[in-house]
């Protein structure tokens, strides 16, 4: 019986087609606007994780704060983290190792053209092994870094592509880097990671001494021995800061950030653009379902001859309710189904764009199986509560006025 | 002749319309038995369109009884009332009164869907019925794409499509021409006679009225005068 209304109100809703797509767009807005926005978010979000490639939930890192408007993590800032930190964090209880991580921004020139590219360190002897475990390093040509590599440099998947120096950067060329030549002798798998593809990899000593004279560190990375730990570390460290810093308590120069204080940061923020979306969705599906209401109630008004038919060939009032119930709550189902698809093409052309634009592989679009049924509950379930009052009305109309009622 | 299959017993309807009461019925009696042939006439403004919509379930009266097969519902509620109507009586309009956006097949089949038969033998039944009236060639087409003669056979259609006991024509030929009409007084006259179907027609066309096999007249809402023709 069900199935009977359903194709009956499928007829109704095809045979005005036109009114039916005006009033669905309201809601057609409302659902695409949360399917391509919310889609771009988690995008973004598995994006940024991926990005910055997070080393696990055992490694925190220092870093001072400060002026910080741009460039790399720890430059620019007034008062630099010093080398003899990273010796006293290391002895701290529950520290298994503490590396100097230099990052060293600067012109890069090859065949004969130049572009700004960034360059980072690889530490010697021990903590070398550790480091390449941590950010699970592996060449796809030639070899790691070993010490005493001197003007020797791995270099990111990104420079095998032409388009950056005019020719791919190969194995066994040289390149300037701030001036200093060097050879290349490695280059590392696609990461998927500007960090890694885009970077220039030299040994530590290497780095500090042709382009680090102020003893200067960028980054101090921390890997804790015992991640139950994690917290306990942190805040020694934060202890010992502030003491060779001579800083108050709240009045930091530096931050200790873990994983999970990351995550958690670039959760609200892109909670907080959410957010704003639902709003504006919420207040578009508000009108979409208003429009519906409408539509229906002209809808009853308009087939008050027809109800008056149905009813006298045996239409009750629960079934003339039924009908147009179903016929608001298809209104809401195929404005959703219609939204859904354009959130859809909305959010992967704008991935798309957006990867095209800034030739970044940071803006992705990731549509769950959970969004996309949320949505479509959500749309038809606005359809009937917007029909809801128009179908009692058709269900409550008089068989007798309703025949009379002039088309 | 069977017994009383509806049976009226005094029954008032009054509108009222603002401040004035107008009553249509005014203690109006009538005896339908079961197979008849009745014809209902009367001016216009005499209350037969009130009296038809009471036979027919349409409405309920401001007092007296409406018993139908011994049943009173009189005071039966809306949706009750359309149970006994799809069940029990069989609709024809002068307007015709198909749903537009329907086909012919699809308008035989609503009265079924209401009563909850099986698609399969919706379909069969709504076939045969066209094939019945001769439309088995306009099945899919919609009411805008048949003639005024061809809309009423899709209408009768659709009015035996429960099987019901009595069929209520109101003005049945008002809106046909004088050729179509009498094909469509000649398929109620066939129902009545090989399928003893009672039929209760409104008409103010005294010439059409003499097909029924007793003519009622109304005036002011009360009968006022009977002829009971001969079986022939």
């Amino acid at each position: 019986m069900l199935l009977s209304y359903v194709k009956f109100a499928l007829g109704t809703f095809a045979h005005r087609k036109t009114r039916s797509l005006l009033t669905m767009i309201g809601i057609f807005i409302g659902i695409a606007a949360v399917v391509a926005l919310i889609g771009l978010g988690e995008g973004l979000r598995g994006a940024i994780i991926g990005q910055f490639g997070f080393l696990g939930p055992d490694v925190l890192d220092i870093q001072a704060s400060g002026l910080n408007f741009a460039g790399p993590p720890g430059t620019a800032v007034v008062k630099p983290l010093t080398e003899d930190l990273t010796e006293k964090v290391e002895r701290i209880p529950g520290v298994e190792a503490a590396i100097n991580r230099y990052i060293e921004s600067g012109t890069m020139e090859f065949n004969d053209k130049q572009d700004i590219v960034f360059a980072w360190n690889m530490p010697e002897g021990k903590d070398r092994a550790t480091l390449e475990g941590m950010l699970n390093l592996k060449v796809s040509q030639g070899r790691l870094l070993k010490d005493g590599d001197n003007l020797k440099v791995m270099v990111g998947s990104g420079f095998t592509d032409k388009d950056r120096f005019g020719k791919p950067v190969q194995l066994g060329n040289r390149i300037l880097f701030k001036g200093v030549e060097f050879e290349v002798i490695g280059i590392l798998e696609k990461k998927g990671s500007f960090i890694f593809d885009t970077a220039l990899i030299m040994n530590e000593d290497v780095l500090v001494d042709n382009f680090r004279e102020d003893g200067s560190v960028n980054v101090i990375a921390v890997k804790v021995k015992d991640v139950e730990a994690v917290d306990s570390v942190k805040t020694n460290i934060e202890q010992l800061l502030r003491k060779e810093r001579d800083v108050k308590k709240g009045e930091e120069d530096f931050v200790v950030g873990s994983p999970e204080a990351t995550l958690q940061t670039i959760d609200e923020t892109i909670f907080g653009v959410q957010l704003f979306i639902y709003v504006i969705a919420a207040v578009a599906i508000i009108v979409g379902a208003i429009g519906i209401t409408n539509t229906m109630y002209t809808a009853v008004l308009e087939r008050t001859k027809e109800i008056g038919i149905m009813k006298s060939i045996g239409a009750t009032n629960q079934t003339i309710f039924a009908l147009f119930f179903i016929e608001s709550g298809l209104l809401g189902l195929v404005g959703g189904l219609i939204g859904i698809s354009a959130g859809f093409a909305l959010s992967y052309s704008f991935a798309f764009l957006g990867r095209q634009i800034l030739g970044s592989d940071l803006i992705q679009a990731d549509i769950g199986i959970g969004l996309v049924l949320g949505s479509l509950f959500f749309s038809v379930l606005v359809g009937l509560l917007a029909g809801v009052i128009p179908a009692y009305k058709a269900s409550k109309k008089h068989p007798v006025d309703s025949l009379r009622y002039a088309q | 002749m069977g017994k009383a299959i509806i049976r009226l017993e005094q029954v008032w309807k009054v509108y009222s319309l603002g401040k004035v009461e107008v009553a249509a019925l005014r203690g109006l009696n009538l005896d339908v038995k079961r197979g008849e042939f009745v014809a209902v006439m009367g001016p216009s403004g005499s209350g037969k369109s009130t009296a038809v919509n009471m036979i027919g379930c349409l409405d309920i009266p401001s007092k007296g009884r409406i018993l139908l097969e011994d049943k009173d519902i009189s005071h039966l509620s809306e949706s009750a009332l359309a149970q006994i109507r799809g069940k029990k009586i069989g609709f024809i309009f002068q307007q015709f009164n198909l749903i537009s956006t329907l086909t012919a097949l699809e308008n035989v089949m609503l009265p079924m869907i209401f009563q909850d038969i099986p698609e399969d033998e919706r379909r069969k039944k709504a076939w045969e019925l066209l094939e019945l009236v001769g439309l088995a060639d306009r099945m899919q087409h919609k009411p805008s794409e048949l003639s005024g003669g061809q809309q009423q056979r899709v209408a009768i259609a659709r009015a035996l499509a429960n099987d019901p006991e009595v069929i209520i024509a109101d003005e049945p030929t008002g809106n046909l021409d004088s050729k179509t009409g009498a094909m469509v007084l000649d398929f109620l006259k066939r129902l009545h006679k090989e399928e003893k179907r009672t039929i209760i027609m409104v008409t103010h066309d005294e010439q059409l009225a003499h097909a029924a096999e007793r003519i009622e007249y109304l005036k002011d809402g009360i009968i006022v005068k009977s002829k009971v023709k001969l079986a022939k």
